[in-house]
């Protein structure tokens, strides 16, 4: 064991953190879900190397003499996944900042600030670096296996893109410290995250729009255009695509950039890291709000959904998690755009989109509003019964719904009113199903817990997703009009009275495991 | 002809609730309307969950509970339209303000919309609020957040105030302040039934007190008729209370 205080010492500490916080997320808290989790893991590991081997398997055989157009659809990929993952360090970032957890323990301890924030950024590194390399073992391990071991050089690139990723979040994060301050950074740093995340798929979606008509990815990375404007076969722009490929100096190249950035931006921001801790400690969040003119007469229920509606509206995370999905409804909305006049065909795309959408945005409002009740005690108590609680509750969810795809809805039914009747169905049962289900598997839990929503129940989290995604195979091929519509919806209701009975809660919403009240533990 | 008013403002009988073992064991205890009563007991000895019984946030395995002569396992939601439930964990909302908080309680019982708005600026005024009233309560101190429950616990005029440990983490002034209030509403013909560990609370404000230890009601009354009840002279709440606790432990 190494002297308490030191940096091996606070390594040691985060890294025993970062295994349970992790564990718990798997096992949501429950040690005997371990074995459970571990076969489920082995069980979805050797699926995605199916999934995988279908989709790079005929790639293995490409070498290190790979011509122009290969290495830059790797690149394309690799800055992909780069956004991504850079995207998702800002989160981790602002998140150290904000979550007080442990700060005021450690910044009250007499141990230097700058020791413990360069450990916090390295394990900051390394957990992004380790989520990209687990999401990519299936691809990397299928090339491997058919291609020879020198596709295993992927793994140091994903390893040095997570390195590098990391410190240009910090980067970014303590510069809008600097720049907009502690109290707007919060905020506006979800913000930069989401678009990040979802900016350079756009950019790739909206090309292939206005080259092909489509929102293909794939296409416009391998079409003639970009492969002529990209720099020549040599460049230092494809040190990363040559390095994935097999070259171990390339790699060394790779590693070493990643590690010189994380290096860079431990010795720069460590300290700041900490006055900023301080910082934003110190915001105290103290908002104002516009004053409210008077008293507005309200039914019980219509207290509940304007509630419900404003909560929703002052919440960052929701925020950028709605802006993500907005932003990946750009593609579509600009494909409907330049469709108009040009037949109906390509409209069919944006059904599936659409209601997938609605599905996953209402799953999401529907566990703020059912199971993020920051007051449930108040509620229950109110004189009220539970059954227009509830009511009221869905309805806000579906209302928030109806704002942000009645306005695609309507467009879509200016060129096609047939699509645009289909979608709206769909729409409205995937986000009907979404919340349905967040009501059967509902569990008391604080709003502020929204981004680890899926830890209290895997269950549901699978259930709103397959929902979601059968809904929206069943609206295509209706909106196709072919009678295959017909089993994919009986897969949907199928995987809906699955969910049904395997949650806790009965129609009638009784719990029927005490485990997950509704109402808040007994306490003597 | 007007309405006969009930005798007890909180009437439990024989209230009984289960978890691993008996949490509350046949209890029956009565409030009068204008009185004070506070209960108190040892860590475990089903305090709260005998109070969460009552504003119906548990249903009790057996017994029955009366609000204001309204049954409330029947018909929870007419005993609910007269009662407030305060606990020791503010129920806020941290995005809200103040002044849209009590928007919201007073729209959840169903409030004339003008009427709430003018008993909100009072109470806001009242506890200290005034300057605060729109911003949201994320940046509050627990004394500020537990005076906004407190607002949203009598916004809606409540006949019975049921608290719990409703003085933890306050300052001195903002205790006082809660005090004065509840003394208020009883002198006003509100009833108060609180849970406190706090005896001095208790022997101060309580026009009753009730012991309870294992889930049962082991005594009831003024402070001088508890003194007489322990039959050993104790000159406090404190060391009567103690001595009542001791011996129950010995008879169980």
């Amino acid at each position: 064991m190494s002297r308490p205080g030191t940096l091996t010492w606070f390594a040691h500490h985060e890294a025993r953190l970062a295994w349970r916080d992790w564990l718990a997320m798997m096992t949501a808290g429950r040690r005997r879900r371990v074995r459970t989790v571990a076969i489920a893991l082995i069980i979805f590991v050797t699926f995605m190397h199916f999934v995988a081997y279908s989709m790079v398997g005929r790639f293995a055989g490409v070498g290190l003499d790979a011509d122009k157009a290969t290495l830059v659809a790797i690149s394309g990929s690799l800055l992909l996944a780069w956004s991504l993952m850079l995207s998702q360090a800002m989160e981790t970032v602002t998140r150290a900042f904000y979550s007080r957890s442990d700060l005021d323990l450690i910044l009250s301890s007499p141990a230097t600030a700058q020791t413990v924030f360069a450990v916090r950024i390295a394990t900051m590194a390394i957990s992004v670096a380790l989520m990209a390399a687990l999401l990519a073992a299936p691809f990397v391990n299928v090339l491997a296996v058919l291609g020879g071991p020198r596709w295993l050089c992927a793994y140091g690139v994903v390893a040095a893109m997570g390195l590098a990723a990391a410190a240009c979040a910090v980067a970014l994060t303590v510069a809008l410290f600097r720049v907009i301050g502690p109290k707007r950074t919060r905020f506006v740093a979800q913000i930069v995250a989401a678009v990040i995340g979802a900016a350079f798929v756009i950019g790739l979606q909206i090309g292939a729009i206005l080259s092909y008509g489509n929102l293909s990815r794939t296409d416009i990375l391998g079409s003639d255009k970009v492969v002529a404007l990209a720099p020549d076969v040599g460049s230092v722009v494809y040190l990363p695509a040559v390095a994935v490929l097999g070259d171990a100096t390339a790699l060394a190249g790779v590693l070493t950039v990643g590690l010189i950035l994380l290096g860079l931006a431990i010795v720069i921001f460590s300290q700041r890291f900490g006055d900023h801790a301080i910082a934003a400690a110190g915001v105290a969040a103290v908002t104002r709000q516009h004053r409210s003119a008077s008293f507005r007469p309200a039914t019980p229920k219509r207290a509940l959904r304007q509630k419900e509606w404003t909560l929703l509206t002052r919440d960052p995370w929701l925020v950028s998690q709605t802006l993500m999905q907005i932003l990946y409804l750009l593609p579509p909305a600009f494909l409907l755009w330049r469709s108009y006049g040009e037949g109906t065909g390509a409209l069919l795309v944006l059904v599936p989109v659409l209601v997938m959408a609605a599905g996953q945005l209402a799953g999401g409002l529907a566990w703020l509003a059912i199971s993020g009740e920051d007051a449930p005690d108040l509620v229950a108590t109110a004189p009220v019964p539970a059954g227009q609680i509830v009511r009221a509750k869905v309805e806000a969810v579906m209302g928030g719904i109806a704002i942000v795809f009645l306005p695609f809805i309507a467009a879509l039914a200016l060129l096609s009113p047939y699509h645009a009747v289909v979608c709206a169905i769909g729409v409205l049962i995937a986000a009907g199903s979404a919340t349905q289900i967040q009501l059967w598997f509902r569990a008391q839990a604080k709003r502020t817990q929204f981004r680890r929503r899926q830890v209290s129940s895997r269950m549901a989290t699978f259930a709103e997703a397959f929902s979601s995604i059968t809904w929206a195979g069943t609206a295509v091929l209706a909106a196709a009009g072919t009678w295959l519509a017909l089993p994919t919806g009986v897969i949907a209701v199928a995987i809906l009275i699955g969910a049904r009975v395997l949650s806790p809660h009965s129609p009638d919403g009784r719990s029927r495991r005490p485990r997950l009240r509704f109402r808040s533990a007994p306490a003597t | 002809m007007s309405t006969p008013q009930p005798q007890w403002a909180l009437e439990l009988r024989g209230l009984t609730k289960r978890f691993d073992r008996p949490a509350v064991d046949g209890l029956d205890l009565t409030v009068r309307a204008g009185e004070f009563y506070a209960l108190l007991g040892p860590n475990g000895a089903g305090k709260t969950t005998t109070l969460r019984m009552v504003v119906g946030l548990l249903r009790p395995d057996a017994g029955s509970i009366s609000v204001l002569g309204h049954d409330a396992l029947a018909d929870p939601v007419a005993a609910k339209q007269v009662m407030a439930w305060i606990s020791d964990e503010p129920m806020i909302y941290d995005k809200l303000t103040p002044f849209e908080y009590l928007e919201f309680v007073a729209g959840l019982w169903g409030i004339d919309a003008a009427v709430a708005e003018a008993r909100a600026n009072d109470l806001l005024g009242w506890l200290g609020l005034g300057d605060d009233a729109h911003h949201r309560c994320e940046g509050f101190s627990k004394g500020m957040r537990q005076k906004v429950a407190l607002a949203g616990a009598l916004v809606h005029d409540p006949r019975l105030i049921i608290l719990d440990e409703p003085l933890t983490g306050l300052d001195a002034a903002s205790a006082r302040q809660v005090k004065t209030v509840l003394r208020e509403r009883v002198a006003a013909g509100g009833a108060v039934i609180m849970t406190t560990h706090i005896l001095e609370v208790a022997e101060r404000m309580a026009d009753r007190i009730g012991v309870i230890a294992g889930g049962r009601l082991i005594a009831q009354g003024t402070l001088d008729e508890l003194h007489g009840q322990t039959g050993k002279g104790a000159a406090t709440l404190e060391e009567t209370f103690l001595t009542l606790i001791a011996d129950e432990a010995a008879a169980a």
